[in-house]
């Protein structure tokens, strides 16, 4: 075979001929020549199978698949699944199940379900999860899909749009799932536009290096063709970015100096096919390696090098949170408990690696890319590249997933150099191993803490210190450092009360943000000392949270009163739960076997928005002359499904259908700041915006009819109609002026949650609105191997009001995957699990069975009563597994994540102990 | 640009190979997970249109299996119950997307301490058949790996065929991994059993244990001591010393070296357990 010859295949069901070398990757044909970017590639090994494609009836990994192996072959991608308009069944079921969330594994998923739907129409749930096991999600815990795919021969009658003013509290499909399911999503290397160079980043393969770029002229005379190179002297800004404007700190592009392996050096660009061939081992630049500060106990030796000078002892930031006399209450407590624990580095894993494209408009420099945080993308890219923030225009791509790290930036300044410094569009996509060398992780910490409690097992007091190894750069850890604090109490009375958490400089990769803020490590060690005190004691376990959890009016360890504290009502939701749990337990292991059942419990708390800053959200709302009802929505859906819930609110403040509304961006240029999709602040802050700017919409409308509140609103063509009983106006939408923004009607509201400062002591109000929540594991542990199977979870979440309780469910599923993954599996290591074969997460076979008690207790200050949900949902996971781990073996896990050697050696050392 | 060469024949292959010394392509799952690029780096020789190389069949001598079989070929194939074994380290080979395109050849080939089709494979006696365009040689599978990522394949040989010798396709058959996850996941340890009895006594055994080793091991003492031994309470002759001296287990991200002697000893008697207890059913 000639690499001159056309290959001939058949791609859903039209015979193409494609010019391109043999040895190609199927994907990348399939994406850049024939235009059918629905098939996704998330790792180019093998190991997430989104690109997953049908050849021949047998679903294959196209990034596997050579371009020769296709050739006569009948290929079937996402896009070949719906006839026309109509979505296939299985389309629509995942519609139905909310079993697409980002979106990214969706087309895998889907193709990876039809191969086995074709030979098994009816299969078992096992079946099932066997043919999903090679596809990677982790936004949904995989449950939605895997009902999606049972289901899908049985579509129910369809279901009816809510009527005005009931979308709140419906379960409707996401607004914007048909083109997730139909492969049409435009995620952020979907986008190319047209002559668009390509852009590649030469990375420090060291921890902490000096280095010198050498001969780049030369370097590029001996490539195949004309490429540029870009380094840190290029950049016309401030070279410094980061997300917390005080701390500023991370080059674009390093400058002389590394602190982090996967740093960035410099930038190539030129015609793709040059580029993409490019042997860039052989760039010009010499390294000049130092000992790296490799953790955060390390990096605190007296004598240690610093990684910024201006950070003595590597200390980024303490938080504190003060209350009573801890010391006191632990010297005076009956019962007396203590643990250090040591939680693992997290990688988000998100299955889109960064990717994007710029060019400009004008003189406005457009980046189209995923994101989580649109305006500040902007002003702190702007400011990197000495713009004014107005000649940035940021359009969020859908984000294949974020989880937090795609709060910060990642190529948005890179490819925004190349297209500012050559006026002309580019685009990259980070390869898996970018993703993960480069951008942020959840922090690893060294936690130690002693909880004290009464003779009747109330807490007394408790004390906890923390390092979080913030790795090279600021990112969030200033943010994680005060969170811990905060939250380590869990959501019980603790009135007597010290935590610090300090945020480590190393030359660790950048700990950033990452779903909980470290809060999910706080309550591991929070949650498993509760299980020693209530042992102590001689309670329940469950009984013991009771006693102590938190109840309207009580203060919290920040002498903030608490209102709509819903953890009471979670923890008795669970009662009948963890009573049958735990006699299921007796019964099991009263028979004799190498497997134990465990039970074990533990709760969240979590506040929503920033602590005690302003974090404000605006919507505009409006209607245009021909009479579309225009929602500009500037929270990016990362897959949590804000464009649903906030366009759910908004229907009903205004009292119009949801099928009414029409979603516009988020585009900088288009939507007001709704802030970034971080801090379970988006159903609360920017939906308590939309509820204001619904209803001042409504009122407007209600005072140019002279109509009353209780006015129904209909939209018939070009004409609004307002009945009210038996009277009835009409406005002619046409007949008025349009405003600036070309509506005729329009609202524009912010809202920004009432917080107050933290003192020295951390005393204040740092959150308006918490969440509640409360999770009961069942599982398994072989006593002799150390494995670990989990069972099933209940999961009571308090959310103050399900907006759409089929998301809601979607959220608490996948952060139980996510709590899952932490406690068993995941552990990143630099230079050693920069794949996602070596890097674990879990997949369709490792999920348990998980039941969801949504708990409604309103919320005096959220809109309708809501309180966020996203983060909360992951915390209670990994400390209610540990807790049942060692309710079945005795095994203290001290070091996660709970590999089975792990376990075992803890299994043993209970055993020595006992 | 990368040359890529997709013969049809043997013949042809093995000329191609002479001339270039070509990376050999089968399933391309461990080919384009080695590489960042979007294109194979050539020159790459496919054999996957060679239709001779594929397949499994009964020969006189035993069984055949072509070299560019795939994993779910394998579990589609029509076998005895000793190979059953390998069918189930079939369903584990990464996921099904993976099955469906990588081949039992390409497995050996790339010599991975943790790969999946060496123990059952081993615990049949397997021969590697390899063809240069000078001839034809046959090595036990135990020789042809050699280490870490290496074999004795010369540059210009393919592997051509496993083959399984009837003798030792006797008996029943059990496979277990242990790993961190369900499905797409790196073996911490992994056993293959096969055990054939006559009036209730071992009269042959196949013990094999891949990932605690640079390359997956048969345990001949361990088996010694098995032979004639009651089918029923074979799983109390594999003793710990014993299987750990055979194997040489590292310890790496996914466990410690100790543990994966300890974890090996109990899956080869619980394999043992399941495989005898269904003979006695």
């Amino acid at each position: 075979m000639k690499d001159a010859d056309a290959v001939s295949l058949t791609v859903n069901g039209a015979t193409v001929a494609v010019q391109s070398a043999p040895g190609r990757r199927l994907s990348d044909v399939l994406r850049s020549d024939l235009g059918l970017t629905g098939t996704k590639v998330g790792c180019d090994a093998g190991d997430c199978g989104t690109c997953t494609v049908l050849m021949d009836g047998a679903a294959v990994c196209a990034c596997l698949t050579p371009l020769a192996r296709a050739a006569g072959a009948d290929i079937r991608t996402v896009e070949g699944l719906s006839e026309g308009a109509a979505l296939s069944a299985l389309q629509a079921s995942f519609l139905r199940h909310g079993a697409a969330q980002c979106g990214i594994c969706t087309p895998g998923m889907l193709m990876a379900a039809t191969a086995l739907l074709s030979r098994n129409p009816d299969p078992e749930r096992a079946e099932v999860e066997e043919a999903l096991g090679g596809v990677l999600c982790r936004c949904t815990g995989y449950a939605a899909i895997v009902d999606a795919v049972l289901d899908a021969p049985n579509p129910p009658p369809a279901a009816a749009c809510p009527r005005a003013g009931g979308a709140v509290g419906a379960a409707v499909e996401r607004l914007d799932g048909r083109p997730k399911v139909a492969g049409r999503e435009i995620f952020g290397a979907d986008h190319v536009p047209q002559g668009a160079l390509l852009v590649r980043a030469i990375r420090s393969p060291h921890a902490s290096a000096r280095f010198r770029i050498g001969d780049v002229q030369a370097w590029v005379a001996a490539q195949a063709g004309p490429i540029r190179v870009f380094t840190a002297g290029d950049i016309p800004g401030d070279n410094r970015f980061g997300v917390i404007p005080v701390f500023r700190d991370q080059p674009a592009l390093a400058e002389s100096h590394v602190r982090m392996r996967g740093e960035a050096v410099a930038l190539v660009a030129g015609d793709p096919e040059i580029v993409e061939t490019l042997d860039l081992s052989d760039f010009p630049v010499a390294w000049e390696a130092q000992d790296g500060l490799a953790d955060a106990e390390t990096a605190k030796d007296p004598g240690a090098p610093q990684v910024h000078e201006t950070r003595p002892g590597n200390i980024l930031i303490a938080g504190k949170v003060r209350r009573g006399d801890p010391d006191q209450a632990l010297s005076d407590a009956a019962h007396l408990a203590g643990a250090t624990i040591r939680t693992a580095c997290v990688e988000h894993a998100y299955i889109e690696p960064e990717a994007g494209a710029a060019w400009m408009d004008g003189e406005t420099l457009v980046i189209q890319a995923c994101t989580q945080a649109p305006a500040m993308d902007r002003d702190d890219t702007a400011r990197v590249l000495g713009l004014a923030p107005d000649r940035v225009r940021i359009i969020p791509s859908a984000s294949g997933g974020g989880f937090g790290s795609k709060l910060d930036l990642s190529l948005q300044p890179l490819i925004g150099l190349v297209t500012l410094k050559t006026g002309q569009p580019c685009r990259m996509a980070y390869s898996r191993r970018d993703s993960m060398t480069s951008t942020t992780k959840r922090h690893p910490a060294t936690m130690s803490a002693r909880a004290g409690a009464d003779a009747a097992g109330r807490v007394t007091g408790m004390v906890f210190d923390g390092d979080f190894d913030t790795g090279a750069y600021a990112s969030w850890g200033p943010t994680v450092a005060v969170r811990v604090p905060v939250h380590a109490s869990g959501p019980y009375r603790v009135p007597n009360y010290h935590a610090e958490a300090r945020a480590v400089h190393t030359n660790g990769p950048t700990s950033g943000a990452f779903r909980g803020f470290g809060v999910p490590q706080a309550a591991i060690l929070q949650e498993t000392l509760f299980d020693d005190l209530a042992e102590q004691a001689g309670i329940d376990r469950l009984r013991f949270r009771l006693l102590n959890a938190l109840r309207d009016g009580d203060s919290s360890v920040c002498g903030q009163v608490l209102h709509g504290v819903g953890i009471h009502d979670c923890l008795t939701a669970l009662q009948d739960p963890w009573t049958e749990a735990l006699e299921a337990a007796r019964r099991v292991n009263g028979r004799s076997g190498r497997v134990r059942r465990g039970v074990g419990i533990a709760s969240c708390w979590y506040g929503c928005g920033n602590t005690a800053l302003p974090n404000p959200s605006t919507i505009r709302i409006g209607l245009t002359p021909d009479g579309r009802l225009c929602l500009h929505q500037g929270a990016t859906d990362i897959g949590q499904g804000a464009n649903t819930v906030i366009a759910q609110i908004a229907a009903d403040a205004l009292g119009l259908p949801l099928s009414d509304v029409t979603l516009v961006g988020p585009d900088t240029a288009l939507t007001p700041d709704c802030g970034k999709t971080s801090a379970s602040r988006q159903t609360v802050i920017t939906g308590k915006a939309a509820l204001l700017a619904g209803a001042a919409l409504r009122a407007r409308v209600l005072a140019l009819t002279n109509m009353g509140d209780g006015a129904a609103l209909a939209l018939e063509g070009r004409r609004l109609v307002v009945r009210d009983g038996p009277g009835q106006r009409v406005i002619d939408l046409a007949a008025l002026p349009p405003d600036a923004h070309g509506y005729v009607l329009a609202a524009e509201e912010s809202y920004d949650p009432p917080t107050r400062p933290l003192d020295e002591n951390g005393q204040g109000v740092p959150y308006a609105v918490y969440g509640y929540g409360a999770q009961v594991v069942e599982l398994d542990v072989d006593m002799t191997l150390g494995t670990v199977k989990v069972r099933r979870i209940t999961a009571a979440h308090d959310l103050g009001r399900a907006i759409n309780p089929m998301l809601a469910k979607g959220q608490i599923e996948g952060g139980i995957a996510q709590g899952l993954g932490m406690a068993l599996m995941e552990e990143y290591i630099p230079g050693r699990t920069e794949n996602l074969h070596d890097y674990l997460i879990p997949t369709a076979g490792d999920m348990p069975d998980i039941r969801s008690i949504l708990i409604e207790k309103p919320d005096p200050e959220g809109p309708m009563g809501a309180k966020g949900l996203g983060e909360h949902v992951l915390i209670p996971t990994a400390p209610a597994i540990l807790n049942a781990i060692r309710d079945a073996s005795g095994a203290r896990i001290t070091r996660l994540p709970a590999l089975p050697h792990r376990v075992l050696a803890a299994i043993r050392a209970a055993s020595e102990g006992a | 640009m990368d040359e890529y060469f997709r013969p049809q024949t043997l013949t042809d292959a093995l000329a191609v190979l002479d001339r270039t010394g070509a990376t050999v392509a089968a399933g391309c799952t461990d080919l384009f997970a080695g590489t960042q690029k979007q294109t194979l780096p050539g020159p790459v020789l496919d054999l996957t249109a060679i239709a001779a190389l594929r397949g499994i069949a009964a020969t006189p001598e035993g069984w055949r299996i072509g070299a560019t079989t795939t994993w779910s070929d394998v579990l589609g194939a029509d076998l005895p119950p000793a190979f059953d074994m390998l069918k189930q380290a079939a369903r584990e080979v990464g996921s099904v997307q993976i099955q469906n395109a990588g081949t039992v050849a390409g497995n050996l080939c790339n010599a991975s301490p943790a790969a999946d089709g060496v123990p059952p494979l081993l615990a049949l006696g397997a021969q590697v058949e390899l063809r240069s365009a000078s001839g034809r040689r046959t090595l036990p599978l135990s020789h042809f790996l050699t280490g870490v990522r290496a074999t004795r394949r010369g540059a210009s040989e393919l592997v051509t065929a496993i083959h399984v010798p009837r003798a030792a396709a006797r008996g029943r058959s059990g496979f277990l991994k242990l790993g961190a996850r369900r499905f797409l996941v790196i073996s911490i340890a992994m056993v293959a059993v096969r055990v054939a009895e006559t009036a209730g006594r071992v009269d042959d055994i196949a013990l094999a244990v891949g990932s605690c080793s640079a390359v997956a091991t048969r345990l001949p003492e361990v088996e010694s001591a098995c032979l004639g031994q009651p089918v029923a309470s074979i799983g109390d002759h594999v003793r710990d010393d014993a299987v750990a001296r055979a194997l040489s287990p590292i310890t790496d991200i996914r466990a410690d070296a100790a543990y994966r002697a300890t974890a090996a000893t109990e899956l080869l008697r619980r394999a043992l357990r399941d495989v005898t207890a269904g003979a006695l059913a």
